[in-house]
């Protein structure tokens, strides 16, 4: 185990070295000068020439991303054009907000996903299953922005008590959690209900069955723990599709998170702070993928023997 | 004695294993109605992409000022904007946008998935450690924010976002096909094909190819859905498609504002989306199902 997470962290590193280079690059692949983009495009050629030579922007690209990755290493990300506020302090104020919005919405997406799988798998081929996967499979196919839009139209405006907007109140953070989980619900539901009923027709439990365990007992002891862990790699998968689905869903709700942040730079042209913020949400879902391949291996200690 | 009663089938009727095993799926994929009801669906989609245009009245660009924001009526099916254009004529002409950019995106995607998976999965190596790092590199941005970046840097229209949409299907292909490339590579008559001389474009185009489509197939189908719903996510934040064009991720964010008292406005945008992408989805599970079984997940 000790040996696996570290060749686990080591391969991380190419990965975050490219995810690093590629958003480096993204400022030279702008059409266009970029020390004229971060100067604005209203300043004279003296400012851009003092830009140019104050970001090192005249440097040989190798140097320059060596100086890039040295500042993000030390928490410097570089200064906002429009503002002029460190890109840090500005991914610092809404980081959280983000990942609490992910991290809730996981939440909800595997608690009501792994209820309707098990009820799907276990009373197979019902009317309640096939209803379930057809919710699940609308679930899956309708865009989360509209899903929140739709929300707050026929919801929020009906119930007096659920605000539109914002983040911070349980009431707030409701609809935007719906919003963004129920497409990981619907994964994870499909996920566990055909993981299960794989499980369900192995050896060992049909042994179980002849030796007269109680079918509950079966049903969570025996199939749910086998059948959940490629459960755990979907639900790792799916904190980055939210992560992703974040910039969409905090725009509908105006939740002030990063993917708000990316979105409104984008619109502003303010590159620094969208290579930040592409940045930091890469990273972290580097890092959340590494953390479920961890579990991973403790929940099937099976891999360790390949 | 299985062996035997395929030789001799063989021999009466002269059918090639490969048209034997694809009517064989299209016996599963027919009795599997959800499945027929997607495909039937994504025909019907498609010929009102080029039809719906020229059957639709009204004019899907025009301002009218006079009737803006009205419900859906007998002359207007699904209401009109805030520009008082109608909504139905709109959703029929964004159709061809829609699929447009979910054929072309998934085929250009496809298309440099499946080459860079083959390399790396046939020729393995050095080769096959570098193409698949990229891979990984980029899996490791989070969902729809790839293309996004890709959006911001090239700037919001439907090409840019094909592009987008392109270079981020590609890692998915080239995964999947590595893997099966993998488990055909290995096999005898690959060994033999190679011992009668045959060069390696031959190998990968006649005998590791024609092996692997499957999961090649089964994979377009569903990231059509995705494609849709990705550029349709791009666009209403902006950065795709731009007004006055009826894409349906851009009239929801245009129908925002008004969407309090003519909710309307943005509830048939949205249906459309989600038909379309449900449609896909249906379809690509029967495929998936009638295909290869064990390629349920």
């Amino acid at each position: 185990m000790f040996v696996y997470t570290i060749r686990r962290i080591i391969q991380t590193i190419p990965v975050m070295i490219g995810v690093s280079l590629v958003v480096f690059l993204m400022m030279h692949l702008i059409p266009g000068d970029p020390a004229q983009i971060i100067a604005g495009e209203a300043a004279q050629e003296e400012q851009v020439e003092q830009t140019r030579e104050r970001l090192g922007l005249n440097e040989p690209l190798p140097v320059q991303y060596a100086t890039f990755v040295g500042n993000a290493v030390q928490g410097d990300l570089g200064n906002s054009i429009r503002s002029g506020r460190s890109v840090t302090s500005l991914i610092g104020d809404r980081f959280w907000i983000t990942v609490e919005l992910a991290f809730y919405s996981t939440l909800l997406s595997i608690f009501i996903g792994l209820i309707a799988g098990i009820i799907s798998a276990t009373r197979r081929n019902s009317f309640l299953d096939m209803s379930l996967m057809i919710i699940a499979l609308f679930g899956l196919s309708m865009p989360n922005f509209w899903l929140g839009l739709i929300l707050i139209q026929y919801l929020a405006l009906n119930i007096g008590w659920l605000p539109v907007s914002g983040w911070g109140t349980p009431q707030q953070i409701l609809l935007p959690v719906i919003t963004l989980g129920t497409a990981g619900a619907a994964i994870i539901a499909r996920m566990t209900r055909s993981s299960m009923l794989e499980v369900i027709h192995q050896d060992y439990i049909r042994t179980a069955r002849a030796k007269g365990v109680k079918e509950r007992y079966v049903v969570y002891k025996h199939a749910l723990r086998n059948a959940l862990i490629p459960v755990v790699t979907v639900v790792g998968l799916q904190f980055g599709v939210l992560l992703g689905g974040a910039v969409l869903t905090e725009t509908v709700f105006a939740i002030n998170g990063l993917g708000r942040l990316v979105v409104e730079a984008i619109n502003q042209r303010d590159f620094p702070v969208v290579q930040g913020s592409v940045l930091v949400l890469s990273l972290l879902f580097v890092l959340v993928n590494f953390l479920v391949d961890i579990s991973y291996r403790i929940l099937n200690k099976r891999i360790e023997l390949d | 004695m299985e062996e035997t009663v395929n030789v001799s089938t063989q021999e009466k009727k002269r059918v090639s294993p490969q048209l034997e095993n694809l009517k064989n799926v299209w016996r599963k994929l027919r009795s599997n109605y959800l499945a027929m009801a997607g495909g039937i669906l994504i025909i019907f989609f498609i010929i009102t992409s080029f039809a719906g245009p020229w059957i639709v009245q009204n004019d899907p660009l025009a301002p009218n000022v006079a009737d803006r924001l009205q419900g859906p009526s007998a002359e207007y099916w699904f209401g009109t904007d805030h520009h008082g254009r109608d909504i139905f004529a709109r959703i029929i002409h964004g159709m061809s946008i829609t699929l447009y950019i979910g054929f072309t995106s998934v085929f250009i995607g496809m298309i440099f998935g499946v080459f860079f998976g083959v390399i790396s999965g046939y020729y393995g190596k050095k080769i096959d450690a570098v193409i698949m790092r990229v891979m990984d590199v980029l899996l490791a941005f989070p969902g729809i924010l790839l293309a996004l970046g890709i959006v911001a840097v090239l700037g919001g229209s439907i090409n840019n976002v094909i592009i987008a949409i392109s270079i981020f299907s590609i890692p998915v292909f080239a995964r999947i096909v590595r893997g099966s490339t993998l488990g055909v590579r290995q096999l005898e008559y690959i060994d033999a094909v190679r011992a009668l001389g045959a060069s390696d474009t031959r190998i990968i185009f006649l005998h590791i190819l024609p092996n692997i489509m499957s999961p090649i197939i089964v994979q377009a189908t569903l990231r059509i859905a995705t494609a849709v719903l990705t550029a349709a996510g791009l666009s209403f934040l902006g950065l795709g498609a731009q007004p006055p064009d009826p894409e349906w991720g851009a009239m929801l964010a245009a129908g925002r504002d008004y969407m309090w008292e003519y909710p309307h406005i943005t509830l048939f945008p949205g249906l459309a989306i989600v038909a379309v992408v449900l449609a896909f989805n249906l379809f690509g599970d029967g495929v998936r199902d009638a295909l290869d079984p064990k390629l349920k997940t």
